[in-house]
């Protein structure tokens, strides 16, 4: 993993000082709040509904233990005993007191962590394929590479005030675990199709929010080395022409959608063309250097099965049922990554204790190389699991209330904070994923469904992701209450799609019950082996909407 | 310029403390964390007044977000505001009854 130089530990240094002080003149009064929000967002610290909220990056979702131990003490000290993993692979904090900030940002430091960028108008944590490195189906790891974004876009002078937030994912696998589809740019590597050289697909335009767009290709393959003059000649041209007198319009999305990708594409290109590259391309000693962070750690010779692992899956039907759900194949024989998920039937998804984070950590220094993942669909993941030891480090879940079996299932639900926190939000989210995850509690029956990705948002923001869920459920108000409107067929992967709007909005108690028709109506017509996905896919999503107007119908 | 726009009374005045940004109510004397000491007003005359001490205790950086709600009175004349984003505002996170202003008091409209 990155460790920090000089120069990024002075960097964060300075700016915890910067904000100390800032801190320190906005409660004397020498900042008044509107000169003091814009400091504070910068510094990842919003005021929500109850309290602060501090959201903390973790660059492409990578954690070491060291870390996790630093974030369980900030929750325990300076807040309420847990933290809250969000879909940009970062974590929140729900009840920091203004005065203490500098200081939990001082420990952040300790640890080579920040808050910086993870809100305001500038170019976001880059988020990646929480299987980076691991998955056998890619061609390179994608970190290096958003390391090397994260450098350059760090305080970059001139995309600090951008018309809108920005956001980049990236991915180095043929399966799409990023939606790199719905981001402002989606970067996936490629192999050229003659030369067979590895380089860059460049995307743009995808975004969820109030108008959710699929990403267009504004490059279909960029050499390696031109990457960041490549980027800076992108932004440059929405930074210029993006809007900046309407926010719901000041997206790179609506750019692209106006002029078009044609467009867009030649002016990213002129300019291109006109930047001096090699001023601005980090030149390939940097690139070595960032690449030898994440060199695969030191993996054992295994065979590719274990006797004593496949003895306890055998013995122990709980575990095999863990196993099924939860592991992921690893490229390295003997070896699996390991989905931790935080979606315990009832829980509100993606929160996480001090205890938990702490076993974490353990497991992830004793077993997994010193490395654990947080994924943009809110859990954890410790990527390079002996097999031998799965059911070692099965036991030490189970024990911490982490063992849930449901990886990919209908209980694994993306869920925002919604109204129980978030100052924005029209309605709650989390507990329509407690009810349907109470409803869908039973494993046989969550396994015979299949894997269902349900998405959660309690705004037209969507953090949630609803518009790419299997199923998404917006949560708004209509007439004073809580409504909730059902999507079907969205998907966030290399097939990306927005769902479509099933009727009209229900009540908060009625979606559970419109969910088991929907499920229902697709056990009744599903071919012999087809996914939730495929099933509407091929039905559409229409053929669903008698299964939520009935709903209606009974609830009128 | 204008008289500003007040939400239908009766009205209570909250906010977010500036250093903790915990959720506190106007009284007569100042501020509390109590929802059940928020000061009810029921005239426009007491909602300008009120509205004219959210803006100043925001310039004095006493608190962030003041603003003004509209209220029922629950039956032991309590105030509970009449939008449910306020009802959780002032209570807390409805999964976690054990954090938040529903921890430590009897929040009105709260079953």
């Amino acid at each position: 993993m990155y460790r920090y130089d000089e120069f990024d530990e002075a960097f964060v240094r300075e700016r915890v000082a910067q904000f100390r002080d800032q801190v320190a003149r906005r409660l004397d009064g020498s900042l008044a709040e509107d000169e003091f929000r814009p400091l504070r967002l910068k510094n990842g610290l919003y005021l929500q509904l109850h309290a602060y909220m501090l959201r903390v990056a973790i660059p492409y979702g990578t954690l070491r233990a060291a870390q996790l131990r630093q974030l369980a003490r900030i929750a325990e000290e300076y807040d309420r005993g847990y933290g809250h993993i969000t879909t940009r692979q970062n974590i929140q904090f729900n009840w920091p007191k203004l005065k203490d900030v500098p200081d939990i940002l001082g420990l952040l430091a300790d640890v080579e962590m920040h808050a910086i960028q993870t809100s305001g108008n500038c170019i976001r944590n880059v988020t990646a394929d929480h299987f980076a490195g691991v998955a056998a189906d890619e061609i390179e790891d994608p970190r290096p590479l958003a390391e090397l974004i994260r450098q350059w876009s760090s305080a970059h002078p001139e995309f600090s005030y951008l018309p809108r937030k920005f956001k980049i994912a990236v991915t180095g696998a043929a399966e799409d675990r990023a939606a790199v589809r719905v981001h402002d740019i989606g970067i996936r590597i490629v192999r050229h199709p003659a030369s067979g050289e590895v380089g860059y697909e460049i995307l743009v335009g995808g975004g969820l929010g109030r108008t959710p767009m699929i990403a267009k290709v504004v490059r279909e393959f960029l050499p390696k080395g031109d990457l960041l003059a490549y980027l800076e000649a992108l932004m440059r041209v929405y930074n210029l022409e993006g809007r900046r007198d309407n926010k719901y319009k000041a997206r790179v999305k609506i750019l692209v959608h106006e002029i078009g990708i044609e467009e867009f594409r030649a002016r990213v290109e002129a300019e291109f063309a006109r930047l001096d590259g090699p001023s601005i391309n980090a030149d390939p000693a940097e690139q070595a250097r960032i690449a030898a962070y994440f060199a695969a750690p030191a993996y054992e010779n295994l065979l590719p099965e274990s006797g004593t692992f496949e003895a306890a899956r055998a013995a122990n039907p709980d575990f095999a049922a863990f196993v099924e759900a939860n592991t992921f194949p690893h490229r390295v024989p003997g070896y699996a990554a390991l989905t931790i998920s935080l979606k315990p039937i009832g829980g509100a998804p993606g929160d996480i204790t001090a205890d938990q984070m702490r076993v974490v950590a353990d497991l992830a220094e004793r077993y997994s190389f010193d490395e654990a993942r947080a994924t943009h669909i809110q859990n954890l993941v410790l990527p390079h699991v002996r097999k031998a030891d799965l059911f070692a480090v099965w036991k030490a879940l189970v024990a911490a209330d982490l063992a849930t079996a449901n990886a990919g299932l209908i209980t694994d639900i993306i869920a925002c904070p919604g109204l129980d926190y978030c100052a924005l939000a029209t309605a709650r989210s989390i507990p329509i994923a407690q009810a349907i995850s109470t409803r869908f509690a039973d494993p046989v029956r969550q396994r015979e469904i299949g894997p269902l990705p349900i998405k959660i948002s309690g705004c037209i923001n969507a953090c949630g992701h609803h518009h790419v869920g299997a199923i998404g459920i917006l949560g708004l108000e209509k007439s004073g209450k809580e409504s909730y409107q059902i999507t079907l067929g969205g998907d966030p992967g290399e097939k990306a799609a927005l769902g479509d709007i099933l009727g009209p909005g229900l009540s908060a108690d009625e979606v559970p019950d419109a969910i088991e028709r929907i499920v229902a109506r697709y056990l009744d017509t599903r071919e012999s082996g087809e996914s939730f996905s495929d099933a509407v896919r091929r039905l559409g999503p229409a053929a669903f909407k008698s299964a939520l107007a009935k709903e209606v119908h009974d609830a009128a | 310029m204008a008289a500003p726009k007040l939400p239908p009374l009766p009205v209570i005045l909250l906010a977010n403390d500036l250093l903790e940004g915990e959720v506190v109510f106007r009284t007569r004397a100042g501020w509390t964390r109590d929802p059940r000491a928020a000061l009810v007003v029921h005239d426009t005359e007491g909602a300008e007044r009120l509205d004219t001490e959210a803006k100043a205790a925001m310039a004095r950086n006493e608190v962030v977000d003041a603003y003004l709600v509209d209220v029922a009175l629950d039956a032991d004349g309590l105030p509970v505001p009449r939008h449910f984003r306020e009802r959780f505002k002032i209570s807390g996170p409805s999964n976690r009854p054990d954090l938040g202003k529903q921890a430590e008091y009897a929040v009105p409209g709260k079953r």
